[in-house]
């Protein structure tokens, strides 16, 4: 290759060389990289707990898991297997009375409310509180209103109510966005046939909502089987014997029976709360993953 | 005449247009959607409703400035001391810790999400994200206690004693736990940001990286500022992570390799415990609660002002 000669005319690919930069910019791509290295901490991160807690795991994954109660004295048989019936228990309430609530919530702010009127605007800043309280403020509210004043015990009834309380932000903010992704047109087209407002909404918003809303609404769920903080305060702490028969039963969950075997200090409790983790990782991909199928499937570009 | 018949053909028309008889029904559906807007506004009086009694009862035996400025946290012992300070220094040196990690990973990664990415990695990078924080915090708490600690010992010099249970792996772990919540709110900002800035920014001839911390950070500031503290609001009302692996002992002290009991793990144990209802200590929950309950009220309010104000100028 001939060296550039000094003050020759540049020709256009030299010129078209020298607006691009010079070629290599030390600054640039270490930024680059830094920035990417920001993004593989948090993968890192979660490959190598998903791959421990495996690892931990793997002599108690069998059938021994959802077949057998927990034992404090016997860890070689303890199972979990009141905290999956006491899970599907809550959640399954849970979902009952969060979810009517929060749609209704979502559509009447999207749909009736008129955003200048002072009372929207407060329940709207408040429902945005709301999501970002610690949800262990919830459980003060479970145990001192629902599970005291209201004199409900610590039963599956009150651990419902408080963690549809603690996911109500989350459902209607979710609920909300689907709502408002609906085009104008559609509302006009129905309001211009005669139809009434409640028509247009119940025939028309909902329906095309439908794929968001569930989708919202499944992550909500999947937060409130995770959640633990809440649930200890309301007496699911101790090691239940048996799977909840009614609103009134005393039960326990998954993530505090994971919290109890933590706690023990022998070893094979550890491998158990490994176990029991993984099942409860597993039930929140399988949701997960629907959240997504569902998206993916039935939403519209309008 | 003409004019009045125009008018009165005008009338008709807006009379027509006017509904013909009150539709009861949407008025009712109205009013229970309405209902269940109000469940959420019912929610915070109801925190409020369970905060205040047994936290005033409180503070009829402790005074304020006892509670406040006192040192020394032992409510459940036998000799009660109310100082909140203990679990305020470890809180405070917690979050602390959690931030350091969790403010430059989440910003980077949002920078490096909205401003380098190809769509398809970023197809695949979010969502990955988004799974990190879909893991319950009990998970992280395990992982904090069985896996880091044990790192940490291997990898600290050999002077420093490490406990079992210690503020020091809770916080690390609960940086990367609010790592996807602020890299979240922050590449919403960002992405708010209009493309003329950047291109106004290239004419003149920046690299992409002059753009994106000169121009685009700058730009997208308020919302960038809003992450954080709904960042920190989080990490201080974070639960199982600290009453996992940061243990029990409410000494007063700033130093994060032993024990330290945060004003959330106090509220779990103490409310887990067999505290009889209307003692001292049952109050003490709760008062410890009004604290938690109005530190985080004021930061999400100022999150919530910043992000409508990024709203307001770009949206």
């Amino acid at each position: 290759m001939t060296a550039p000669v000094k003050d020759a005319v540049p020709t256009a690919e030299a010129r078209r060389g020298m607006l691009a930069g010079p070629r290599f910019r030390p600054g640039e791509s270490l930024f680059r990289w830094l920035l990417l290295a920001c993004l593989a901490l948090g993968i890192v991160f979660l490959v190598s707990l998903l791959a421990y807690v495996l690892v931990e795991a793997w002599p108690r994954l069998d059938s021994r898991l959802w077949t057998n109660f927990p034992s404090i004295r016997r860890p070689e048989n303890a199972g979990a297997q009141s905290a999956i019936y006491g899970t599907i228990w809550v959640i399954s309430f849970t979902a009952l009375f969060c979810l009517p609530t929060g749609i209704m919530a979502a559509v009447y702010l999207e749909e009736y409310a008129d955003q200048e009127r002072w009372y929207n605007r407060l329940i709207e800043v408040n429902i945005q509180n709301l999501a970002a309280v610690p949800s262990i403020i919830y459980g003060i509210l479970g145990l001192g209103l629902l599970a005291r004043q209201l004199a409900l015990g610590t039963t599956v009834l009150t651990a419902s109510l408080t963690l549809s309380l603690l996911v109500l932000p989350v459902v209607i903010i979710s609920s909300r966005e689907a709502i408002r992704a609906v085009p104008r047109s559609i509302r006009q087209a129905s309001l211009a046939l005669g139809a009434t407002q409640w028509q247009t909404i119940w025939r028309q918003v909902l329906p095309a909502a439908v794929p968001g809303i569930a989708t919202g609404s499944i992550l909500a769920l999947s937060r409130a089987i995770g959640e633990a903080a809440p649930v200890i305060m309301l007496g699911a702490v101790t090691f239940v014997m048996f799977n909840p028969e009614g609103l009134q039963s005393e039960y326990t969950v998954l993530p505090v029976q994971i919290y109890n075997w933590i706690s023990q200090s022998r070893e094979e409790f550890h491998h158990l709360a490994a176990a029991a983790i993984i099942l409860l990782l597993a039930i929140l991909l399988v949701m997960n993953a629907a959240a997504i199928w569902l998206r993916n499937r039935y939403s519209r570009r309008w | 005449m003409t004019a009045s018949d125009a008018s009165s053909a005008a009338g008709a028309v807006s009379r027509s247009l006017r509904r013909t008889r009150p539709r009861y029904g949407e008025a009712v559906i109205k009013g229970m959607l309405l209902t269940a807007a109000l469940v959420s506004v019912a929610t915070t009086v109801g925190i409020v409703v369970s905060l205040i009694p047994p936290a005033v009862e409180f503070f009829r035996t402790v005074s304020v400035s006892e509670f406040l400025t006192g040192t020394q946290w032992t409510p459940l012992f036998a000799e009660k001391h109310f100082g909140v300070l203990p679990l305020v220094a470890a809180t405070l040196v917690i979050t602390s810790i959690a931030l350091l990690i969790a403010i430059p990973v989440g910003l980077g990664a949002a920078i490096y999400l909205s401003e380098y990415a190809d769509p398809r990695l970023r197809q695949w990078l979010k969502p990955s994200l988004e799974v990190l924080a879909g893991i319950p915090t009990v998970v992280y708490g395990f992982f904090a206690l069985a896996f880091i600690t044990p790192l940490l010992k291997d990898i600290l010099p050999s002077g420093w004693t490490l406990d079992v249970r210690n503020g020091l792996a809770a916080g690390l772990v609960m940086g990367v736990m609010i790592v996807p919540t602020i890299a979240s709110l922050t590449e919403d900002a960002l992405s708010a940001v209009p493309h003329a800035l950047r291109e106004g920014s290239f004419a003149l001839g920046s690299g992409k990286r002059t753009t994106s911390v000169r121009v685009v950070v700058p730009a997208a500031l308020s919302g960038i500022v809003a992450a954080c503290v709904l960042g920190i609001s989080r990490a201080v009302g974070e639960t199982m992570i600290v009453l996992i692996a940061a243990g029990v002992s409410a000494e007063f002290t700033i130093k994060p390799l032993g024990e330290m009991e945060t004003m959330t793990a106090f509220i779990a144990r103490a409310a887990s415990g067999d505290v009889p209802v209307g003692s001292i200590s049952y109050n003490t929950i709760f008062a410890v609660g009004a604290l938690l309950f109005l530190a985080t009220f004021v930061m999400n309010l100022i999150s919530i002002r910043l992000v409508r104000k990024y709203r307001e100028v770009y949206e």
